[in-house]
Formats: structure tokens, sequence, C-alpha cells
């Protein structure tokens, strides 16, 4: 029989290093171009640390050199899965620098297509989440209605995801006739879909033995981190932009805020189920409520005449002219205005030095606070379960690099 | 109990199966044959660019360079002189659709419908130099199109 002390040097020399391991940046499950550099342990996870930048577009840099119109398409490009919402923050900060804000009509529209926007998000980011931890139907349905929500998109804003429709003063065309009809319809029709989704997931044992307990975040750490939307909300913080601070015509809405008691990943999945439901109650009461009028400003120095209008018209026409080339010029002085969008607390900090194009445009991207508490999250955790994380994330590369 | 039984009996299982099925057997398909049926396209669609002519066959482009200023991608570049007859036109007019982000700030900018983004998706080609459009190419692009470009310019026409 050896001693103890010989036993103790075998097991000084046989034990293994921690295993370096990439994960992504072409890993399905990796949802974009992120690439974990993970540090393993057997299968449990040690260190995580995600390296970003592989989309970095340089967006922040390319605003710099754009007129306030040229600037909204950028948008569209950050989180590309719900375009308007982020395009929402910028016209909302050009407005405020601008001292307009848009007709309420308009203020109607951007709320409903606000909302549209946060469901077909919320369905992409449960369908594919319940992908990664092994549930492949919800994805096939899922994609069906968001297939149906992106026609809206289209008929909108002649664009299925680079919308290109809200604008600084309003929103670029009206409501084509027979839409608000079929956005109505479509409204009545999701709860059914979502009862279906439900009951594929909510009470499934094999999503719940990925789900529950995995990767817990009391309110506390959820602050301290900077956590926002459905992230915090999981946590048990009732913090909601669109209650908090209501911009447009949030005020007029009627909708409850749902809260997640875990902090877990399967928290956060129900908190974002009931969030699609709460936002079908906004845009019903917002297709309800509007009213008819303008969509855009009615101040030619903002927003481009008709054309009718600009074909009869010379002063019409040299307000074309203007704004097509030159652009408007933005009083000087600041704003930092932040929306609720989908994945939580979207803002642009603009700063106008009284030219046509922005001094500084910094994005503040909330996916990217949320990838920063991966490690503290996955850590300890096994790999598959590093998976679940980062599906209950919502992270969208577009965004984080910007 | 009841919730001894129902986890004994796999009872979510067995539900969750039960909707997929019947999602199989008595819901309608809705894929549909992509290259031969296709899903619907609205007047506002921003597809392949087009350049428009009179009824007259006169090219509409005047030369004003709009759609060059308000272009985020700087993907338009034209040159023009004017005619014999003293008529301001394009000598050049080139689209590099490989910048290009199909905003539609183009045909917004155009004060007589010259350049417009048409209804065609499909102009996916093997080399990048086939996506480098000049104006015969976009003219052509009209002419092809030019049936549907009005239609759906009338469709849109008041909301615009």
């Amino acid at each position: 029989m050896t001693n103890t002390a010989e036993n103790l040097d075998l097991a000084e020399e046989t034990r293994i290093k921690p295993y370096t391991m990439n994960f992504g940046p072409q890993h399905p499950a990796a949802h974009g171009v992120l690439r974990l550099v993970l540090e393993l342990e057997g299968e449990i996870v040690e260190r995580a640390d995600p390296h970003i930048g592989l989309l970095h577009r340089g967006t922040e840099k390319l605003i710099e050199h754009k007129t306030y119109l040229q600037a909204v398409p950028y948008f569209d490009r950050l989180d590309y899965v719900a375009p308007m919402n982020q395009e929402h923050a910028f016209a909302l900060a050009v407005e405020k620098l601008l001292g307009i804000t848009a007709p309420p009509r308009a203020q109607y529209i951007r709320v409903l297509f606000c909302e549209l926007g946060r469901i077909l998000n919320h369905i992409l980011n449960i369908t594919t989440y319940a992908l990664d931890v092994g549930a492949l139907t919800p994805a096939l349905w899922g994609f069906e209605e968001r297939e149906k929500g992106m026609e809206f998109y289209e008929r909108v804003s002649g664009a299925r995801l680079h919308a290109n429709y809200f604008r600084p003063g309003g929103v670029h065309q009206d409501l084509p006739a027979g839409l608000a009809d079929d956005m109505a319809a479509w409204c009545d029709a999701l709860p059914k879909f979502l009862d279906d989704l439900e009951s594929l997931l909510t009470n499934n044992r094999i999503f719940k033995q990925r789900t529950v307990d995995i990767g817990v975040v009391n309110a506390e750490q959820a602050l301290d981190w900077g956590f926002s939307g459905p992230m915090l909300r999981a946590s048990g913080v009732a913090w909601d932009l669109r209650k908090s601070q209501p911009y447009e015509s949030y005020a007029d809405m009627t909708f409850d805020i749902p809260v997640g008691k875990t902090g877990d990943c399967y928290a956060r999945y129900l908190v974002r189920m009931a969030e699609m439901r709460e936002s079908l109650k906004i845009m019903k009461q917002a297709l309800e409520k509007m009213p008819q009028g303008p969509v855009k400003v009615d101040d030619r120095k903002v927003a481009p005449p008709t054309r009718a209008e600009m074909k009869s018209s010379m002063e019409a026409m040299i307000h074309h002219f203007k704004l097509y080339t030159e652009g408007y010029h933005v009083p000087a002085g600041e704003t930092y205005t932040a929306v609720e969008a989908p994945k939580g607390e979207f803002a642009v900090y603009l700063v106008a030095d009284g030219t046509n194009k922005p001094y500084k445009c910094k994005i503040r991207a909330p996916g990217f606070a949320h990838l920063q508490a991966f490690e503290f999250m996955a850590k300890g955790h096994q790999l598959a379960d590093a998976v679940a994380i980062i599906g209950s994330l919502d992270i969208v590369f577009g965004e984080i690099d910007r | 109990m009841r919730r001894f039984i129902n986890s004994l009996l796999l009872a979510e299982i067995v539900k969750g199966f039960l909707l997929t099925l019947k999602y199989m057997l008595f819901v309608p398909r809705v894929t549909i044959n992509y290259p031969h049926e296709k899903g619907p396209i609205s007047p506002r669609f921003r597809g392949e660019h087009a350049l428009r002519r009179y009824p007259n066959g006169e090219e509409r482009c005047i030369a004003c360079k709009l759609c060059e200023a308000i272009c985020p991608a700087l993907a338009i570049t034209i040159e023009a002189e004017p005619r014999e007859d003293g008529s301001r036109r394009t000598t050049r007019y080139d689209i590099d659709m490989t910048k290009c982000i199909y905003c539609g700030l183009c045909q917004e900018a155009c004060p007589v419908d010259a350049i417009v983004e048409g209804p065609n998706f499909e102009f996916a080609t093997e080399t990048r130099e086939e996506l480098y459009y000049n104006k015969d190419r976009l003219l052509a692009n009209g002419d092809r199109w030019e049936a549907q470009l009005a239609a759906n310019l009338v469709a849109d026409a008041p909301y615009r």
C-alpha cells in the first residue's frame, strides 16, 4: 500500500488544468457572433469571458457624419429584431432638442408599432430560447406569427426589417387603408397562439429542468449589474420606463407590468410571455383610440412637404430640396432620451452643436449590460446551462457591438 | 396526489404531443412553395432600383442629384451635362447595389419619381461586379417593371 504523501503527489501531477474552450462565434446557440472563452473544470464553467466586437460597424461614429434624417436607418440595424423601437429613441431625442412633439396620430402609430416590435422580439427570443434547450416546435410555430407581424411592418414602411419609418417629427407615412383592421384581427388571434405556446413550454418538465434555478439574479444584483427590461423585472423589480416616465401616448394606455419572483431563467421566460399579452392590450387600445389627423409635424423646416404640394408650390419645393440635401439644423444642446425597448432601456445620448449633423451620438444598448453579467451568472453552472442563460439574456449582437 | 399522478403519467408531455398532432392534422399548411408561389408585397415595398421614363420615352431623371446627396451609404454616383437641345440629363448614373441599404430615401427625395425602389427582390448575382448597376441597367429595370411601378405609385399616392 502506498503512503498518503505519494498519493497526494500523484494527484498533483494528474490534475488537469481547466479546459479552455471557445464557444462561438459560429455556434448556433451563441445568438449571433458571440465568442465566449470558457474555462471548464469538467463540465462546470469556471470562467466565462465574452469577446465582442465581431459585428462592430462604427455606427456611433458614422452618425456623426450623417444628417439627422440619414442617421435614422442606422438605428434599424442595431437591434434588428425590433427595429422601430430603436428609431423611436432617436426620433424622441431629436424632437426633444428641436423642441417639437409629434402630432397625436403619429404618437399612437409609434406606440402601436413599438408594441408590435416588442411582441415580435419576444416571440423570437422565447422560441429560439426553447430551441436552445431542446424544443424545436415553438420555433417553427413562432416564425409563422412573426412573419405575419413583419408583413405589417412591410405594409407600413416598405421593408420587413429595416423600416426607416419613425422620423424626427412623426412617422414617414400614414397607415395604408385596411392595415388597422388587419392588425386588430391579428391582435384578437394571437392569444390563441400564445396559449398553445405556453402549453408546450410552461409546464413542460424538460423545459423546467433546464431553466428553473439556472442563472439566478436577485434584485440587488440585477440593479448592480445595470439590468433593465424583462431581465430586471424577472428579478422582482417593477421598473418600466413606460410607467415610470411615460413618453408618447403611453400615459393614456392601461396595462400592467409583469414582475417575476425568482430571477432565474424560467422567471425571465414567464415575464416575456406575460409581457406579450400586455403588449397586445396596448396595441388594441392604440388601435381603438387612434385619432385622425396628420402624422408629421406641420413645420416645413423639419418635415418635408407632401409630394402634391412639392410639385405645385415653389416654396414647398425649396423646403424639399433643403431638407433632402442639407437637412435641418438642430440647436446646440444635449439630451439623454431612453425608451423601453423589448430588451431593456435603450437610450440615445445626443449632443448637438447647432449644425445639421450630431456632434456625438452615444447609444446605450441594454444587451451590453446584460452580457457583462454573464460570467457572474454562469459561474458554477454546467456548460449546458450556459446555453440556457445566453438564451434568457436575449442578446442581439447588432446592438452590443454597434 | 393529483400532482403525483400528473407527473407519473407525463400529463404535460402528452398534452404537448396532442397539441402538435392537432396542428399537424387539422391546421392548414402555411408554408409556400417559394420560387413558384410568393408571399404578398405591399405597394411600398423597397426592392431593386429602377429609373423610370415618361410615357413618350424620355428619361425622367433631371440630374438634380438629390438622391446622391441623401444616400446615407454613398451608393449613388451621378454625372451630368446639358444635352444638345439644352435639357439637363445625366451622363452617368451608377448605383452600387452592394453598398445600398434599401432605406428608400432616394425615392423619397426624387422630385420627378425617376428613381424608385421596385417590387423585385430576386436579383442575386454570382459576382460582385454584376451588382454595380449603371444607367443602362437601371433604365432597363424601369422598362421591365414600369407597369407595376406605376401601379404602386398610384396606390401609394394618397399617403405621400
